[in-house]
């Protein structure tokens, strides 16, 4: 519509401009808070600032060349990448089998659910802190239980061995009823009959899960495997609690690596090359992801 | 259901049980040991004797109530706010004429998948340029509105049929006031699902936080836990006892509200599926 015919109408009139009263608010927030910020990182990461000087001088692709030789930028992504590989697909296959087990549970059901969430409601650096206690490595819970049976102690966080395993570990735990609560949502559309009728055809359960239940959670699991990359690609707060990205670099995370150039060497164009990179590789799996979705969901 | 099937199901869910609670009891065990206890070789599972003084350390040495106090005033004020902006918006988007507000609200959206960490480094730019560094002001200001808000809301609005508007809009009803006087309580349940839920992520945010504070003045609790811990380790040797102490202290609030709230709080998540 015209702006010339919205301001001519009186009801029009008053609706726009109670539009731009009620839209100004989010708008100049999102506007200098996001959008601007977007493009001055941009302009910043074709330039070289230490924060603290006026000159930014302008070095072209400078940052990126220096990046892309720089074998901690490397290291910091592959490890975001075995961090994310690691994560979304076991902390998916956890999610499910629990919800599962819930979906039959009658009796205590909600006990059951509410012991599985208490991870998810503890915000993750107390989780961080706490499992620094369990994984200790002489008094900590796991090597405990361990040495009880008879076995031999592991060095959770203090060998680059284990470091981004353990890790790994505990943030499918924490967050292993989170998505458990998205499947059971899931699980709860499939209609009782679709099952009913399979019993009676004498299917079994394996083939009723493969033929019916699997099938039908697609969509549900496609969700839970897009919005869990994107959000574990960003993993920070347990890097920086557990073990400030090492030993020697093995837990080093690609948002920990920004972290370390922005705020403790002060190399603010740098960074926001870094920045830059995370951004193209989140949007290039967010398409990526949505593509495999529509195809598969076309396959079935 | 068979009798060993369900004897074996229960048998996998309790087992499963103490998978997530048993790091629950290691904190609260260490909590209640002192230093010998805590590093007693071999390890002693249960505090004897039980030292409660341990929190009463906690709560005295680290200004806890303080960070409370910061977390609870900043995620307060951005729910708020956002449930705020976000109904304006959805209203806007949902029922207004305005031009091209279809591509507005793509637009609109589209600005939700960048995360924080892309712009980080010009937010820090800005706030630092305002003089906004270690204040609420930096914790609060970028986060009054949010774009996931306006399109929960705007799911929602569509869903109240017009024809309750119809009557308040041919008597000359100012569309700002149908918003607030019949819009918004017909929507009640949406707006309480925002607000916690920009309430629990604001309450556990901690990127953004851990860069624009400096003082325990203005640390939120996520921040002043995490620096509580840097600070243990930076004197040589952690005080576990204290430190479990202290993380009970933090969290256990949270989980008595969520006990309390749970049904809203799984029905958030169902809903929109968003991240915490």
């Amino acid at each position: 519509m015209k702006l010339k015919q919205i301001l001519h109408s009186p009801l029009r009139r008053g609706d726009f401009y109670t539009g731009i009263v009620c839209l100004a608010p989010s708008f100049l927030i999102i506007a200098v808070f996001v959008v601007f910020p977007i493009f001055f990182s941009l302009f910043l990461s074709f330039h070289e600032w230490a924060i603290l000087t006026p000159e930014k001088p302008f070095v072209g692709f400078a940052n990126f060349q220096r990046m892309f030789t720089n074998p901690e930028f490397w290291v910091s992504l592959r490890n975001t990448f075995v961090y994310t590989a690691g994560v979304v697909p076991f902390g998916a296959a956890a999610s499910l089998g629990l919800a599962l087990l819930l979906d039959r549970a009658v009796v205590g059901s909600g006990f059951f659910r509410t012991a599985f969430f208490l991870p998810v409601i503890t915000s993750i650096i107390a989780i961080a802190v706490v499992w620094l206690w369990v994984y200790d490595d002489n008094n900590g819970l796991i090597n405990v239980t361990l040495r009880a049976l008879g076995l031999r102690p592991v060095r959770w966080l203090t060998s680059t061995r284990m470091a981004l395993l353990s890790i790994i570990i505990m943030t499918v735990w924490k967050n292993a009823g989170y998505h458990m609560v998205i499947f059971l949502a899931g699980l709860q559309g499939i209609p009782e009959s679709l099952h009913e009728a399979a019993i009676i055809d004498g299917a079994s359960p394996v083939q009723r899960f493969r033929h019916i239940t699997w099938p039908l959670l697609v969509p549900t699991t496609v969700f839970v495997l897009i919005t869990n990359t994107i959000f574990t690609f960003q993993v920070f707060g347990p890097i920086y609690v557990m073990t400030g990205g090492g030993p020697v670099r093995s837990t080093s995370v690609i948002v920990y690596y920004l972290y370390q150039r922005a705020f403790e060497f002060q190399e603010m164009g740098y960074a926001s090359a870094v920045a830059w990179i995370i951004f193209l590789i989140l949007i290039a799996m967010t398409v990526f992801q949505l593509r495999v979705s529509r195809r598969r969901e076309q396959i079935w | 259901m068979k009798p060993l099937k369900s004897f074996l199901l229960y048998l996998s869910l309790s087992a499963l049980v103490v998978v997530f609670v048993a790091p629950f009891l290691w904190m609260i065990l260490a909590s209640l040991k002192n230093t010998p206890q805590i590093f007693a070789f071999p390890p002693r599972i249960f505090p004897n004797p039980v030292i409660w003084r341990n929190y009463l350390r906690a709560w005295k040495v680290i200004p806890l109530a303080r960070f409370y106090l910061n977390s609870i005033l900043v995620s307060g004020t951005v729910a708020f706010s956002q449930v705020v902006t976000s109904a304006m918006a959805a209203y806007v988007f949902a029922r207004l004429y305005f031009p091209a507000k279809n591509l507005l609200f793509v637009v609109y959206l589209g600005v939700m998948m960048i995360p924080i960490q892309v712009t980080v480094i010009p937010l820090f730019i800005i706030v630092r340029q305002l003089g906004l560094i270690d204040s609420y002001g930096a914790l609060i200001l970028p986060f009054l509105a949010y774009p996931f808000g306006a399109f929960l809301l705007r799911q929602f609005f569509l869903t109240i049929p017009r024809e309750i508007e119809d009557a308040a809009i041919a008597d000359g009803c100012p569309r700002l006031r149908i918003l607030v006087q019949i819009i918004a309580p017909l929507s009640r349940a949406a707006l309480v699902t925002l607000g916690m839920l920009a309430f629990m992520f604001t309450w556990n945010s901690f990127f953004w936080p851990l860069l624009v504070t400096n003082t325990a003045e203005h640390f939120t609790i996520q921040v002043g836990l995490a620096m509580l811990r840097t600070q243990l380790v930076s004197a040589g040797g952690v005080d576990w006892s204290l430190l479990m102490a202290a993380t009970v202290i933090s969290v256990l609030p949270v989980l008595v509200f969520y006990v309390f709230t749970q049904k809203q709080i799984i029905r958030g998540i169902t809903l929109t599926g968003l991240k915490m």
